[in-house]
């Protein structure tokens, strides 16, 4: 499983302050504290608060590479704000994220090829999210066959089926869980499957157990990539079972333990 | 459009574990010997990188082998009741990289040695051969405890492997080696989620994944070869795709298994149809050898100089193949 802390992120109050104040030490502490617990990958979202993004996405980025070479994933829906990230960012990167459109895949898998980086494909085009599997398959085909066109290593693609909040429709887990195992079968070897995980319970109660349950329920499917929050022990124990009972990990009876460990 | 090159890419590799401290580093060997380091399955060098070929070390008992059929003790009729010298024939006549020294004279059973007889010739072998030592324990863990730690102790910086270390006897092996700087050699009963358990526990105990050597328990060629092949082949897979408790390399008992097999001890007179012992032996023995390497072994412990001989030139084939 491939973990993107989702922690620097602008929309929390904290993380916002530390932007506006230029808090490197808090920046940092997030940072190793997601990495220490199992993070493979960082995401960095400014959040929509910041008044200048770009100034503050490099400040970002730079912030966070001082303190590991771990890929780092720059989220931002806005072409400068992304382009000022990836530039910022040495190392290895991700793209996160472009929409399933024509333009959109033109825009940003040259921008990937550009900068040798991985790349987030939301199952979304010019219509919105479709409403049944086959609109989210049809689009992931789409994103597949433009990536062999721009010359994307298969590894460095990422589809995301979208994962809307249950409370606003709960047939949306269902449709995302049989969208992961159909991405499965697109190409071999299979593109990264990823969700933005904390989305599924916005607004609900009970959120990190709604997350965890889906979460080992996608991993059942073939989900091997997400956003989430690794300081949240029991989510990031469950993904751990979960892995272990597909047999994607050899078991050990301390299975938490070295997983930990790596 | 370019087509994409069907290749495995592996995110890790196995460790790179050093045995033999030489001169410089305060030991007493010609050379070292690294075990592990691929990054990618056996002898795929499209794929990746084996920068260490796999090792044989000749197996050398502490007393005269008590059950070894007649085609096997006949090259080393002279020197069976001296360990010193058997190890020098080993490495001399033999072209020997590696001595595997088996205290099998300690075992409550044949012999009982104390820990100072077997300290004795273990240095008797160090002094006699400049190759990396393998020290190998009797298999009665109360024993092993009491001996080792003190051959460990009389081998001090020369960075042997000794072992082995299990699940439920690890910690004064542990002991020994991070005090004495040599590297531990993780034991498990054919039971791949003990050996991980076993890595994780000496990891633990404070001994660095570069310095342990799995024994996941060999299979001979007709006993068992297949179920041996499959977990050492799933904890390579394991390794290789990020697993660092799987990262050791892995020590094989060639010899010991294959010599088990009845069709490996049967005499010539006693099993005609199946050919000549004197052939027959040592081809069981390479077999079982040239089996496991597929499988990912990285130390081999042999018996007789002609299977070792085959199968340093397999070794050397599969290599150059690259």
């Amino acid at each position: 499983m491939i973990v993107i802390g989702e922690r620097i992120n602008g929309m929390f109050k904290a993380v916002n302050q530390a932007i506006q104040d230029r808090d490197k030490a808090a920046i940092q502490d997030l940072a190793k504290r997601q990495l220490a617990q199992g993070a493979d990958m960082l995401d960095i979202n400014v959040g929509t608060a910041a008044a200048d993004p770009q100034s503050a996405m490099k400040w970002l980025v730079e912030t966070v590479r001082e303190v590991t070479d771990a890929p780092l994933s720059i989220d931002n829906p806005n072409l400068p704000t992304m382009k000022a990230g990836l530039e910022a960012c040495s190392g290895r990167k991700m793209i996160n994220s472009t929409i399933g459109s024509d333009e959109a895949l033109d825009t940003f898998l040259s921008l990937a090829k550009e900068h040798s980086a991985m790349v987030v494909c939301l199952c979304i085009d010019d219509k919105g999210v479709p409403v049944d599997v086959e609109g989210r398959v049809e689009i992931a085909m789409r994103v597949l066959a433009k990536a062999m066109e721009y010359e994307i290593p298969m590894d460095d693609i990422y589809i995301d089926p979208i994962v809307l909040p249950v409370k606003a429709d709960q047939t949306g887990p269902g449709k995302v869980l049989e969208s992961i195992k159909q991405f499965t079968m697109l190409s071999d070897p299979s593109p990264h499957i990823v969700i933005g995980l904390s989305n599924l319970s916005q607004g609900a109660v009970d959120r990190k157990l709604i997350n965890r349950t889906f979460l080992t329920m996608a991993i059942a499917q073939g989900l091997d990539a997400a956003i989430l929050d690794p300081l949240d022990t029991e989510l990031m124990d469950a993904m751990i079972t979960a892995e272990m009972l597909m047999n994607r990990t050899i078991y050990s009876d301390s299975f938490l333990k070295a997983y930990r460990q790596r | 459009m370019a087509v994409e090159e069907p290749l495995e890419k592996w995110s890790t590799a196995v460790a790179a574990v050093r045995i033999g401290a030489t001169p410089a580093e305060g030991g007493t060997r010609a050379r070292e010997v690294v075990l592990g380091g691929e990054t990618t399955l056996p002898f795929l060098h499209f794929e990746g990188a084996t920068p260490n070929k796999p090792v044989v070390a000749m197996e050398v008992l502490d007393i005269a082998p008590r059950e070894w059929p007649e085609v096997l003790l006949k090259p080393f009729a002279d020197v069976v009741d001296d360990p010193a010298a058997w190890a020098q024939k080993c490495v001399k006549e033999f072209g020997a990289e590696m001595i595997c020294l088996k205290l099998e004279g300690i075992h409550p059973d044949s012999g009982d040695k104390g820990p100072d007889e077997a300290a004795k010739a273990v240095k008797a072998v160090l002094e006699a051969v400049d190759v990396p030592l393998v020290i190998w324990g009797c298999d009665v863990d109360e024993k092993d405890n009491v001996v080792l730690p003190v051959c460990s102790q009389a081998a001090a910086g020369e960075r042997c492997l000794l072992g082995t270390a299990k699940e439920d006897n690890y910690r004064t092996l542990v002991a020994s080696c991070m005090a004495d700087g040599h590297a531990l050699i993780a034991e498990s009963p054919l039971d791949i989620n003990i050996a991980k358990q076993v890595n994780i526990l000496v990891s633990e105990a404070g001994l660095p994944l570069d310095r342990v050597v799995m024994y996941p328990t060999t299979g001979g060629l007709g006993y068992g070869i297949e179920y041996a092949y499959s977990i050492q082949e799933r904890g390579r897979l394991a390794a290789l795709s990020g697993d660092k408790m799987m990262s050791p390399p892995v020590v094989c008992q060639i010899g010991q298994e294959a010599w088990r097999a009845k069709e490996a001890k049967a005499t010539t007179e006693e099993a005609p149809q199946w050919g000549d012992a004197e052939k027959r032996g040592p081809m069981w023995e390479a077999m079982t050898a040239v089996t496991l390497l597929q499988a990912g072994a990285d130390l081999l412990i042999m018996r007789h100089p002609d299977a070792v001989a085959l199968v340093r030139k397999a070794i050397d084939e599969l290599m150059r193949a690259g």
